[in-house]
């Protein structure tokens, strides 16, 4: 299908791009920008006018629930809930039922997420045989199978000895490790300790349940040369440490939840249930230190972390409710509420939501060059909305935005040049 | 709000005289008087009449009928009942009996302490506007009054009665 | 620019005229409303004295007692107060069952609610858990908190500030120290609470650093981990309990050395004034907070705690079910 995307301003951050120009797509790829290429009839027309252009999200870190919690979510749901944020590639962590630790799960979700052709899924394979922080995974198997690094998930690995041979395993099979840095016996709580959690009376995760393994971490990446990323930091000092230690040229990365730029522990309030993530919102100091690291590049980007519930899972008290907030259909505005407010520029804002992303996953995406795969979101970056539950496509529902009003909403989804998403004041010929 | 010239001292007198026979009778009554100006009447009686048993006193607070409008008063004092209520003769003492209610709410009380013989009710100023059948034994005076006209009795030293108006 | 919609309130308690329709925290409470809690429940101290220890405020109302959490003596405080108060009550120990088969929370509330109750007593090992109920309960239904996790422990902190007034008075003189496991303390994060908004002259805890929450300097509090420092000149000693697994949670070598350095002894409240009083929530672990003598002695009021217990639950239960005209403290 050839496509004309006319009157929107393209911004492609990759590519230095920001301009008010017609992108042409021919054969599921990008195919030109301002001039057509030769012989281009176009076959359809989408008005972009005071919209801007941009490649496909690529989200870092989402939670498809399939296989084995399909009563949160399943592949289908929740890419299609991703298409509908403008995101057209995103990671899903190993921690499903059974575990990504064989080629067989990795073939099932692949196969799954075709199927329902919403969005390109590049699953992360375990690090440790079920996650279970003892037994190296496969990481040659899983890596032929399609998985774009390894991962222990949010179970913490204790054994030092364990993790540094899974990073120099991981190394060995140029694969790189994406680390979620909590500690297994600091991190035994469910909010950040600090003056909420003792006037709660909620167990506290303190600040070094983060620092302590980004510290630890740090130096076995260096003892093993593995390529490695830090997922959702949340604290300022982790942002600190992995600054350093970039500037000392380590090959680390880090992202950070979009809920993390804008909500802290004030925010749990009396014990408010929508609130409960992991690892759990900072201090108003954390917070202003993430926006800056993402500012600054240290942090080059920002995920959903998107973990769909049930409804049962928040309805009991705090503690027993089930950590996460659904944010695929989120993404997106809340990242925009930051240009806003002056925090970042919006080429630097779709950059964390685009190449950055892209680069620390290593897939050939986040882009608008020419002969790139046509993953295009194009969003009227004034559009105020109401995110409604009953209209929310992800099965989960748990976000302390439902109900909320948001700015910035996206108007189409191209995926491979196939328009998977036309948002509902869309009109395209 | 204005202040009766009702004597009421004067009208204590008869009232006493009109319990003396049953003062005198072989087993003797006792005195229960209704806080507040219930109690100050009783008080008066009591030493009139010279009873030997301590004058019992009564805080129907918890008992009334009017909880769900009203609430809890604060300033309940606890009843107070020195004696033993099986088989007495009570009398039991209010300054006003009005819609009834008040005597209402202590014969309830009274009867959660235990079964007495017969309860004789003695009122100061006994006016129009019962709502239940409930009738007093001795009174000191009649007064008929209108629709949002409250008598009240005022103490401890010298007691006077005051008529109000509630707008 | 997004706009989240608000979360529940704290004050949940309180109905649009500002009067008592939940008891779940101290926190969001005016003084004039703690005032009037304890003035209410002057009127039920003598109730419990008379011959006949029942009026008839709640007759003909049902009370559910719903214990997620065992505990046999707040359970038997709140029945009495209850039924010193003539209301029907039904006692439900979740832990041993539907809860212990999976129900979740909710369920068990939906199947209470259909059985007509008016009011749940809840004790629950979740921090929030009250509030939690008492935002899904029916309309009708009132909860009090009888303890949520480590939060609040709201009727036990009426019961200590009722005690304090009886026996010292005014609030605004005092010197009180609160001794003991102060981070995993529901009531003494309620007392902390009560004796701040009844503007209480000066607040101590004393603990070792394992067993304080960070961020209390901030709020007033003096701090001390030496117990003759704290207690000098102290007008009320609050001791808390000390729980076995604090031992195993690597917060305390033993409590051989916590008696050592915390441990109440006659000698350590000499340092305190001569008319100091001594309470406990209880149990009281003998040897552990404070030594027989002084449990027993005449600085000790814990007894006499128990009793007041009962008359503030019958004052917190009655002005939930018949709330008065205005809020306590209302203009006019």
């Amino acid at each position: 299908m050839r496509i004309r995307i006319t009157g929107g301003r393209v911004i492609d951050p990759a590519n230095g791009v920001d301009c008010w120009q017609d992108l042409y797509v021919a054969e599921g790829r990008i195919a030109g920008l301002g001039t057509p290429p030769a012989g281009f009839t176009e076959e359809r027309v989408i008005d972009a006018t005071g919209l801007v252009v941009c490649p496909g999200l690529v989200d870092i870190c989402a939670r498809l629930r399939e296989p084995g919690e399909e009563h949160k979510g399943t592949i289908a749901s929740e890419t299609r809930a991703a298409a509908c944020g403008g995101i057209t590639t995103l990671c899903c962590p190993p921690d499903t039922t059974p575990v990504v630790d064989t080629p067989a799960v990795v073939e099932l979700l692949r196969r799954r997420a075709k199927l329902a052709g919403n969005a390109w899924v590049w699953p992360l394979g375990a690090l440790t045989a079920g996650l279970c922080g003892e037994q190296l995974s496969e990481m040659a198997a899983l890596k032929a199978a399609g998985c774009v690094g390894v991962s222990n998930a949010a179970r913490p690995v204790e054994n030092t000895h364990v993790m540094r041979r899974a990073m120099e395993y991981a190394a060995t099979h140029g694969l790189k490790v994406f680390l979620n840095p909590e500690d297994a016996w600091l991190g035994r709580g469910c909010v950040h300790e600090g003056e909420i959690s003792a006037r709660l009376g909620l167990a506290g995760i303190p600040e070094t349940a983060e620092t302590v393994i980004v510290a630890r971490d740090l130096l076995l990446i260096e003892q093993s040369e593995v390529e490695a990323h830090f997922v959702h930091l949340s604290t300022a000092r982790a942002v600190e440490l992995v600054a350093e230690a970039q500037a000392r040229g380590l090959p680390v990365t880090a992202d950070v939840t979009a809920h993390h730029l804008h909500f802290t522990d004030t925010d749990v309030g009396a014990h408010d249930n929508r609130y409960h993530v992991r690892p759990p919102l900072r201090t108003q100091r954390d917070r202003r230190a993430l926006r800056a690291g993402v500012v600054q590049g240290a942090i080059a980007a920002i995920c959903s972390d998107h973990q769909p519930h049930e409804a049962n899972a928040k309805l009991a008290p705090f503690a027993d409710t089930e950590p996460g907030i659904s944010g695929l259909e989120t993404l997106l505005p809340l990242t925009l509420a930051l240009v806003e407010a002056g925090v970042i520029g919006l080429g630097d804002a779709i950059a964390r939501l685009t190449i950055g992303p892209a680069r620390i996953l290593g897939v050939d995406a986040g882009t608008l060059s020419q002969g790139a795969a046509a993953d295009i979101c194009v969003f009227d970056p004034r559009r105020r909305w109401v995110l409604e539950p009953a209209r929310m496509l992800s099965c989960g529902l748990n976000t302390p935005l439902a109900g909320g009003t948001l700015t910035g909403r996206t108007r189409y989804t191209l995926l491979g040049g196939a328009l998977v998403h036309a948002g509902e004041d869309s009109s395209h010929g | 709000m204005k202040t009766t010239d009702i004597d009421v001292d004067a009208l204590l007198a008869p009232m006493a005289e009109h319990l003396r026979p049953l003062v005198e009778e072989a087993a003797e009554p006792v005195m229960i008087g209704i806080h507040t100006g219930g109690v100050w009447v009783a008080e008066r009686l009591h030493q009139r009449l010279g009873l030997k048993e301590s004058l019992g006193e009564l805080d129907i607070s918890f008992y009334r009928d009017d909880f769900t409008r009203i609430g809890l008063n604060p300033q309940v004092r606890p009843s107070h009942l020195p004696f033993n209520v099986d088989e007495r003769r009570i009398i039991l003492v209010d300054d006003v009996l009005h819609t009834g209610r008040t005597i209402r709410a202590a014969l309830n009380e009274i009867f959660d302490y235990g079964r007495p013989a017969a309860v004789l009710l003695v009122v100061l100023v006994e006016r129009s506007g019962r709502e239940l059948p409930i009738q007093a034994d001795v009174v000191g005076t009649h007064m008929d009054l209108v629709q949002g006209e409250h008598v009240k009795l005022n103490g401890p030293q010298k007691l006077r009665l005051t008529v109000h108006k509630l707008s | 620019m997004i706009e989240v919609p608000a979360g529940r309130t704290e004050n949940l308690q309180l109905d649009e005229r500002g009067r008592l329709r939940h008891f779940l925290t101290i926190e969001g409470l005016s003084r004039d409303m703690l005032l009037g809690i304890l003035d209410a429940a002057e009127s039920f101290v003598s109730v419990g004295r008379q011959a006949v220890k029942k009026v008839p405020l709640l007759r003909g109302k049902t009370i559910v007692n719903l214990f997620f959490e065992t505990s046999t003596r707040t359970r038997t405080t709140f029945e009495l107060a209850a039924k010193r108060l003539s209301a029907d009550v039904l006692n439900i120990n979740v832990a041993t069952s539907a809860t212990a088969k999976g129900e979740t929370l909710l369920d068990t509330l939906r199947n209470l609610e259909a059985m007509y109750c008016d009011m749940f007593v809840v004790r629950h090992a979740s921090s929030g858990a009250a509030h939690f109920i008492a935002g899904h309960v029916a309309d009708h239904i009132s909860v009090i908190n009888a303890g949520d996790g480590q939060h609040a422990h709201p009727t036990q902190a009426m019961l200590d500030m009722f005690t304090i007034r009886r026996h010292k008075g005014e609030f605004s003189d005092l010197k009180v120290v609160i001794v003991g496991d102060i981070l995993h303390s529901r009531v003494a994060r309620s007392q902390i609470h009560a004796l701040r908004t009844l503007s209480t002259g000066e607040l101590r805890v004393v603990a070792p650093k394992t067993l304080l929450p960070g961020h209390l300097g901030r709020q007033g509090i003096r701090v001390f981990h030496d117990l003759a420092a704290g207690i000098r000149d102290a007008d009320v000693v609050i001791m808390l309990r000390l729980q076995k697994e604090r031992m195993q949670g690597a917060l305390l070598p033993s409590t051989h050395e916590y008696f050592q350095l915390y441990g109440l002894t006659e000698e350590r409240l000499a340092g305190a004034k001569p008319d100091a009083i001594v309470m406990h929530p209880g149990p009281i672990n003998r040897g552990v907070e404070m030594e027989s003598e002084v449990a027993d002695g005449p600085h000790s009021v814990i007894l006499q705690q128990v009793g007041y217990g009962i008359a503030v639950r019958m004052a917190i239960m009655s002005m939930i079910m018949h709330p008065a005209q205005d809020a306590p403290g209302a203009a006019g």
